[in-house]
């Protein structure tokens, strides 16, 4: 199969939605600029012209009621901020109205507006543009939110988004961005509540999101090195969320490591570890552990942003402190963004 | 205008008051279990502007929505049954009061946070241009709603955007019990803020009815044309309580004087003594007006309470 990067992949998504679907229009700040938000709206800008990928004015709140005024009578807007955290001006239209419309109108039409943020890391974007914020998407009914961890995940759930009914937010984190994978030509939508299996093991279970299933998977290669067989688990989306990809795979291990790009209290990892409570907990052989940022927003400085973020070894520690199965392991993984450059 | 549209506008405020009152009668039985703002006295805005549009255009409204919804032609039943928590109301007893909607009549939304549905009248604005539509949306919000950020974003981005969007303020002095002189700069009136973003803007008095439709006429016209948004300030009053059927001026943030001297402004007893005069009807056709309402009423009334409630194992449908 052909591979795509991470954003040549959610391209590819949106420009083959929009032919399919005249409805679909894509708005944001700079989504037709020279930078076209990292590549992943500049050929449907190039394609479809400005009166269906067009910049808008600032004002976050007014311009997701905008997409939600528009998608009330029949439009799909797909509207697109290039870091999640000016979401936080969004809230109103976001929760009060999108998330709730079906349900607060009788079961009755619905909104499907989809909304992409992408999650910056590294580089000292800092407090305000390096943090992500899926549990708190998350925790209201009436949303779907998604957070691809793969190119082929980027393009499978925008697809979903754009032909689903639910209103959607879709979270990219910026250092998957230039990976690359495995992706079909065909559009087709992987649904939101399914997670994915990204390798098998025995020992140990790592459930991971986003950023955080990437780095499970390259702590589960050194795992191997210490002979610990890791079982890694996508969440893919935590709205509707997989709860049953996490049990059959703590039945099989007996022990759960969850590792998130965000904070654990009232996080997704609290999420999970939850599920193994109420319902996986005769499976469980150790207690869970989680792996998360600490308790402080994103520093700038690189030897404190290195501490912040979680990584391969943090992870893979947890595992063998779970197993009660060796040395700590200390320093030694390429960082995943040890090539960029910056600044954004 | 002919004398039967005059007529008309007549007749849906009468229609409104009827509803309105008799509901508010019967809110202390305890049946109805919504907080429920009453727009009695402010029945002209709502008549005056609807009666301009057509049923394909849309209308949004806030938290004081009944006299919207039911002036661009929501279904009474429906609305009287969503009040009393039927499945047969308009939102099967999922929205209650405050969030009102019947798309088959226009009646898109309404939401009970300020601001809301401003901004997504443009987005249904924008919606109809890119579908060749010349129909327009109306937005109807309180002087309140002018102090929110939303207010100035959606205000902004409607001219850029040439949408075709009616902005509605039915200034009525307060913000829940805060009058306007504390809460906005004195010698800015509020129909100067839809001018400053380079829209018309015009300043009606919201209880002549007919003001209010020439108006809302010019307002809708213009839209049509594709000459973008236009603002309407309708200076207006609300007699009963912010939220509830109650009367409150004991309770010392206005006074009964100030009260009764906008019921001295009733914009029905005026339009219906304008009509009177003019020999376009009698005294009696408009107390006839108010048992034709007030039969329409009291049947929707016995509806809703012999309608089901929502089925509890239902609880959780539609939420995706």
């Amino acid at each position: 199969m052909r591979r795509l990067t991470y954003g040549q992949a959610i391209s590819e998504a949106t420009v083959q939605c929009m032919e399919a679907d005249p409805s679909i229009f894509v708005a944001g700040i700079g989504v037709d600029d020279f930078k076209g938000i990292f590549g992943t709206t500049s050929e449907a800008f190039r394609r479809f012209g400005p009166t269906r990928v067009f910049d808008i004015p600032n004002g976050e709140n007014a311009m997701t009621g905008i997409a939600i005024g528009a998608a009330a009578v029949g439009k799909r807007p797909l509207v697109v901020h290039p870091r999640n955290d000016f979401m936080f001006l969004c809230m109103d239209q976001l929760f009060n109205l999108a998330a709730k419309w079906r349900y607060m109108f009788g079961n009755r039409g619905g909104v499907p507006v989809v909304f992409r943020g992408i999650v910056g890391r590294g580089w000292g974007q800092g407090a305000t543009h390096s943090q992500s914020l899926q549990s708190l998407f998350a925790h209201f009914p009436g949303l779907h939110v998604g957070l691809p961890a793969s190119p082929a995940d980027a393009k499978g759930l925008l697809v979903s988004a754009l032909r689903g009914s639910a209103p959607v937010v879709l979270l990219e984190n910026r250092a998957l961005y230039d990976l690359d994978g495995e992706v079909p030509e065909a559009c087709e939508a992987i649904p939101f509540g399914k997670g994915r299996v990204v390798r098998a093991g025995t020992d140990v279970t790592i459930v991971g999101i986003s950023l955080m299933a990437y780095e499970a998977a390259r702590a589960a290669d050194i795992l191997t090195t210490h002979g610990v067989s890791a079982e890694v688990v996508d969440l893919r989306s935590v709205r509707p969320l997989d709860e049953d990809i996490v049990l059959c795979s703590l039945r099989k291990t007996g022990r759960l490591v969850v590792a998130d790009t965000s904070w654990a209290l009232c996080g997704v990892s609290a999420e999970v570890a939850a599920i193994a409570a109420e319902k996986g907990w005769h499976f469980l052989k150790a207690p869970v552990r989680r792996v998360t940022p600490p308790d402080c927003p994103a520093p700038v400085s690189k030897p404190l942003e290195d501490a912040f973020h979680p990584n391969p070894m943090t992870i893979a520690q947890a595992c063998l402190d779970v197993l009660k199965a060796g040395a700590p392991l200390g320093a030694g993984v390429v960082d995943v963004q040890a090539t960029f450059a910056g600044p954004y | 205008m002919t004398q039967d549209s005059r007529m008309r506008l007549l007749r849906d405020m009468v229609r409104i008051r009827r509803v309105e009152e008799t509901l508010a009668d019967l809110y202390p039985s305890q049946e109805m279990r919504t907080p429920t703002h009453f727009s009695i006295g402010q029945e002209a805005v709502a008549v005056g502007v609807c009666a301009a549009l057509r049923r394909t255009d849309a209308v949004y409204s806030g938290h004081r929505c009944h006299a919207h919804y039911l002036a661009k032609g929501g279904d009474l039943r429906a609305m009287v049954a969503e009040l009393y928590g039927r499945e047969t109301g308009c939102a099967r007893g999922r929205g209650g009061s405050v969030h009102l909607n019947d798309p088959e009549a226009g009646v898109i939304a309404s939401s009970a946070i300020l601001g809301q549905t401003m901004a997504v009248a443009v987005g249904t604005a924008l919606a109809f241009r890119m579908d060749g539509r010349d129909d327009v949306a109306v937005t109807f919000f309180g002087d309140g709603t002018v102090e929110e950020g939303i207010f100035h974003e959606t205000l902004n981005f409607a001219v850029m955007r040439h949408a075709a969007v009616v902005f509605v303020c039915e200034n009525n002095g307060f913000s829940t019990h805060t009058r306007l002189e504390v809460r906005q700069p004195a010698g800015v009136p509020i129909h100067s803020r839809g001018g400053s973003y380079g829209m018309p803007s015009r300043l009606v008095d919201g209880n002549d009815v007919f003001a209010v439709h020439a108006a809302a006429q010019e307002a809708v016209a213009h839209c049509r044309r594709g000459d973008g948004p236009f603002f309407l300030e309708c200076t207006t009053y609300r007699w009963r309580e912010h939220v509830g059927p109650l009367w409150d001026y004991d309770k010392g943030y206005r006074t009964k004087a100030e009260v009764d001297s906008w019921i001295a402004q009733c914009p029905i007893r005026r339009a219906s003594e304008i009509l009177v005069a003019e020999g376009v009807c009698t005294v009696e056709q408009v107390m006839a007006l108010e048992r034709e309402s007030q039969v329409e009423v009291n049947d929707a009334v016995a509806a809703a309470r012999a309608a089901p409630f929502p089925a509890v194992e239902d609880l959780t449908l539609g939420t995706y």
